[in-house]
């Protein structure tokens, strides 16, 4: 069973810190990790190596240099091998060109049954990844997926989550699926591992050595564009409401509706 | 304070605090009201090769010392001291065999050791045999093929939940603390049986239960070194433990003061926080100063005993003393600080205090080990 | 591509600093400094007194082309019923509609479809129905296929779908295959009517920044938006629409997967550490059987129900929803504290939450420092009041 786990990484916390003179975020003191998401994909990876035998997990990634942190991480938790695609090319890339890059150093790797990815990350939030992936590479596709049942004679049927219970899907391999966090509860590292993972290597892939066109990837190969990034309002302290206790009601289901909450 | 450990040193005491952050954390509360014994985080501790850190690498450990031993133990202490106490304890628990145990023996118990599938406990406390250790009455007698075990221990930390355990037991009645033998009893031998399960002041989820052995034999390869070296053996053995006591203590001590800290900024009275009051400061102060104190000399003393020195005991009892002592009074301290929270069972600061009582307690109760240290400062005539 | 400071222009005035949205430029002996982690947002570009930064745009676009036109809403079912997500967009879809003064259609897959007139009520112009027992479940694989196949056909300029489940799942694979852009969970949407591009604004970075973001050459342009962001219209019973029924035709359209089984969730139980929204009671509420009025809110919003330590002590609610240092930390998207004092230890387990709404008679109580929303006042007519207008509107 060949598996590969895509990952991200991203700074520790959700809970990013704005400065509120300068309006721009704080990232001293927030140290990057795998994204949560992905850490769900990846222990459903090495379990099931560990369940079929033989074979690896992969750990890719796309990002800067400084990604090999967590590509080692990864090792720790079981993780084979650690690809990090890793290019100037790359920056400013967006859903569609991350999936493409992606798809090509897949490609590149050759013989894989399962691709696993995390719902979502928790910075760009938007889950498309690994859909747009599964397209790319003209395989199936299962999103959600809340448990591996079984895979057997070239086929995998899963739980996948939906929002009044759960389906049991089949499909045959090679596949793409996306994972949520009701899958497993994630090893932590062990001392073995760690040891392990200073001194394994992480391949480093550039376009060229992916073969990759450089118009499909990074910013130009972007089919969106980000025109403005803005601060959205702050509610600086409590607001506390006042008046008439319908009137009082009704203030706060409008700033409820106001930031999307009901 | 710079301590010079080495990569795998941090790496060690990273892994520890991210277990006891994530893992441990979240049910210490839990544990301590049902006072569970804490198997799933066991699980995690072997899963992560804790068990391995203190096993020679010949056994499938990773050959450390004393100083890594008390590097995770004090990260697991930082959170929870009832943790630590089951997880220091199979510690405890190997040391003899290792130091004393033969080829076969290690081979038969160190890999489950150190994988974490065994636990492991020492027994030498009775009834009648506390801080007075060489008053144990626990026969070992011996019969063909090896000794039948009488007698009661009491207090055994992991008592119920080791599967191995060794037993200090007189072979030789007529020669009191010199006819003791170290034996290895393991878990399900017949006429092995399991008594009291004491209800504790603090550690609650650790186990602390009576073994019982009436008529219960063992083969008499489970000796480990000679007849009549066990009393010795186990003096040996805690020389080379205290300090993990002393780091204990030094992480119940760094969680209250952690605790305290963050109290002390967030609580607002007479308009400002706790923390910016004199009265306060002082006292944060007080147990900063104390506590660093307390982990140069732990650290210090096991290095020492990595060192290979012979003569341990006093290094050893003074690095358990003062981090036990400390402990004590920053956690009160603590408690105090913190005023009617600090007090209540919602935060955390009651259970530090009552998991530090035993430190100050158990192997060797500071006034014992004091005594000790007098004693060999009477030797040296006070000169370093 | 990417971005380049010219070090012969840069003055190391620190201009830019403050500009980048994400702090990654710092100035070091006079120069400016790029740590990684940039997103050619440009905010730097447009701070700089010098031009000294050069940020290489993207290729001239390629000409849109211009046969794309109508704005289409994927009206999104389950078991028959069609979703509020759908009425949501439809009203959001009118307005960009208007704005491009082109027709507004809603696409609808499923089996015996109820009440199909709603979305020419709630605005829509045409209404594209492939009713098929084939499409009786959402299955992706055939969604995915059909929406391609009536986009290629038809040639909408905006296809705009709900970011549930099913469309975070396979619009995805839609854009992917068209090769378009797509913009998840959306939180604003506008035009440009000079070039009618659709700006999409979204927040990342956990809602900490917002990005407007376009598609510029590439058609439709792709957006999903979260359920409950925009509102919907009230429905106009006698508004005339073309309802266009489609033929499924499953030779050609076929499923990579297979879906042999659906399990219905029969415990409702939401775990509170990990729902997006919780209603929480403290001591305040008095007696156990206060609990059904959280309950009643909590259903109304999808919330779970958590608890102060005081009501778990009291008996009122089991420990499993205690919120706090001794229960269980909670990041929702909202919370809803009701009769909660806010303790310290309570406050230790949420007070990271998005947004914290605090409903209690006493005005001193910490809580309301906490809270990013409060209202002072008796919780036994404020939290049947909220209740009940939720549930109206």
């Amino acid at each position: 069973m060949n598996v590969i786990v895509c990952l991200k990484q991203v700074p520790g916390t959700t809970d990013v810190k704005v400065n509120p003179q300068t309006n721009t975020l704080i990232r001293q003191g927030v140290e990057n990790v795998i994204n949560p998401f992905d850490t769900y994909a990846l222990e459903e990876g090495v379990r099931t190596k560990e369940r079929y035998g033989e074979g690896k997990v992969t750990a890719m990634s796309m990002g800067p240099l400084q990604a090999e942190a967590v590509m080692r991480e990864a090792i720790s938790l079981g993780a084979d091998e650690a690809v990090l695609l890793s290019d100037k090319a790359f920056a400013g890339a967006d859903t569609w060109a991350t999936a493409y890059t992606l798809a090509q150093a897949i490609n590149k790797i050759g013989q894989h049954d399962i691709i696993i990815c995390g719902r979502q990350t928790i910075d760009g939030d938007t889950g498309q990844v690994g859909p747009e992936l599964a397209e790319i590479l003209e395989i199936p596709f299962v999103a959600y997926v809340s448990q591996i049942e079984e895979i057997a004679d070239g086929r995998i049927r899963v739980q996948r989550m939906v929002e009044e219970g759960h389906e049991v899907i089949e499909s045959s391999l090679p596949a793409v699926i996306t994972v949520v966090k009701e899958i497993n509860v994630p090893r932590l590292p062990s001392l073995r591992g760690i040891t392990r993972s200073k001194s394994a290597p992480v391949a480093i892939w550039s376009a060229r050595e992916i073969g990759v066109d450089e118009s499909r990837v990074g910013l130009a190969g972007s089919f969106t564009k980000v025109i403005k990034v803005f601060f959205p309002q702050r509610v600086s302290q409590s607001e506390v409401f006042q008046g008439e206790m319908e009137s009082q009601v009704d203030c706060l289901i409008d700033r409820l509706k106001d930031t999307g909450l009901t | 304070m710079e301590y010079f450990l080495t990569e795998e040193q941090k790496t060690i005491k990273d892994l520890a605090r991210k277990i006891a952050e994530e893992r441990v954390l979240p049910v210490r509360a839990e544990l301590d009201e049902t006072e569970d014994f804490p198997r799933a985080i066991m699980k995690y501790l072997a899963d992560a090769d804790m068990f391995r850190v203190f096993i020679p690498e010949e056994y499938e450990g990773l050959g450390g010392g004393c100083l890594e031993l008390c590097l995770v133990v004090e990260e697991l202490s930082r959170v929870c001291a009832a943790i630590s106490t089951c997880y220091a304890v199979n510690a405890l628990g190997c040391y003899t065999l290792i130091e004393f145990g033969t080829e076969e023996q290690k081979r038969k118990y160190l890999p489950d050791i150190a994988a974490g599938r065994r636990l492991t406990a020492f027994a030498l406390t009775e009834p009648t045999a506390g801080s007075d250790a060489g008053a144990i009455k626990t026969t070992a007698e011996k019969v063909n093929g090896g000794y039948m075990l009488n007698g009661t221990k009491q207090f055994i930390t992991n008592g119920g939940e080791a599967e191995i355990y060794t037993v200090i037991a007189l072979t030789d009645k007529t020669r009191g603390a010199r006819g003791a033998s170290a034996i290895i009893v393991e878990k399900d031998t017949e006429g092995f049986s399991f008594g009291k399960t004491e209800k504790k002041m603090g550690i609650r989820a650790s186990a602390t239960r009576e073994l019982i052995f009436r008529n219960c034999f063992v083969p008499e390869e489970n000796l480990i070194g000679r007849e009549g070296a066990g009393f010795l053996m186990a003096m040996k053995l805690f020389d080379r433990s205290r300090p993990g006591i002393g780091a204990q203590a030094l992480g119940i001590a760094q969680g209250a003061l952690e605790t305290a800290v963050d109290y002390t900024r967030q609580r607002i009275q007479f308009g400002q926080p706790l923390i910016s009051l004199p009265v306060v400061q002082d006292i944060l102060g007080d147990m900063a100063t104390h506590i660093e104190a307390s982990r140069a000399l732990i650290y210090a003393a096991a290095r020492t005993v990595d060192s290979g020195a012979k003569n341990l005991t006093e290094v050893s009892a003074m690095s358990k003393v003062f981090a036990s002592d400390v402990a004590m009074k920053v956690t009160t301290d603590a408690v105090q600080i913190c005023g009617g929270p600090g007090y209540m069972r919602d935060y955390p600061l009651e259970k530090m205090m009552r998991d530090a009582k035993i430190t100050q307690i158990y192997e060797g109760s500071n006034q014992i080990l004091r005594n000790a240290i007098a004693i060999e400062t009477r030797k040296r005539k006070g000169r370093t | 591509m990417g971005i380049e400071i010219d070090f012969e222009q840069c003055t190391g005035c620190g201009n830019c600093e403050p500009a980048c949205p994400f702090g990654l430029l710092e100035v070091v002996d006079d120069k400016v400094r790029l740590k990684e982690g940039c997103t050619l947002c440009s905010a730097c570009q447009e701070a700089c007194p010098v031009d000294a930064i050069l940020i290489e745009a993207a290729p001239a676009a390629e000409t849109t082309s211009d046969e794309h036109r109508g704005v289409w809403v994927f009206a999104e079912q389950r078991h028959g019923q069609l979703k509020d997500v759908a009425y949501e967009l439809l009203a959001e879809g009118r307005a960009l509609a208007d704005i491009l003064q082109t027709d507004l259609s809603a696409v609808c897959f499923g089996h015996n479809i109820t009440e199909i007139n709603q979305l020419v009520a709630h605005g829509a112009d045409k209404v594209y129905l492939v009713d098929s027992p084939e499409l009786a479940e959402n299955l992706d694989d055939l969604y995915t296929q059909q929406f391609i196949e009536l986009i290629q056909e038809y040639k909408p300029e905006i296809v705009i779908a709900g970011a549930t489940s099913l469309g975070r799942a396979f619009i995805p694979r839609v854009a992917a295959v068209l090769k378009t852009g797509l913009t998840a969970d959306c939180t604003g949407l506008d035009i440009d009517p000079e070039n009618r591009l659709l700006q999409q604004t979204r927040p990342t970075f956990g809602g900490n920044i917002m990005a407007t973001i376009i598609c510029q050459a590439r058609r439709p342009q792709m957006a999903t938006v979260r359920p409950r962001v925009f509102k919907k219209n009230t429905p106009e019973a006698g508004r005339k629409g073309q309802v266009i029924k489609l033929d499924f035709d499953r030779e050609r359209i076929t499923a990579k997967t297979k879906l042999l089984n659906f399990v219905k969730d029969l415990t409702e139980t939401v775990k509170i550490e990990e729902a997006d929204v919780i209603v929480s009671g403290g001591r305040g509420l008095g007696k156990a059987e206060n609990f059904k009025m959280l309950d009643e809110l909590a259903s109304v919003i999808g919330a779970a129900v958590g608890a102060s330590r005081a009501a778990v002590d009291e008996g009122w609610i089991p420990y499993s929803h205690q919120v706090g240092q001794t229960g269980k930390t909670v990041c929702p998207k909202l919370y809803i504290a009701c009769g909660i004092s806010g303790a310290v230890q309570h406050l230790a387990g949420m007070q990271t939450s998005d947004v914290i709404v605090a409903i209690n008679d006493n005005p001193d109580a910490p809580i309301f420092e906490a809270a990013t929303y409060g209202i002072v006042g008796d919780l036994f007519k404020v939290v049947p009041m909220l209740t009940e207008k939720l549930k109206n509107g």
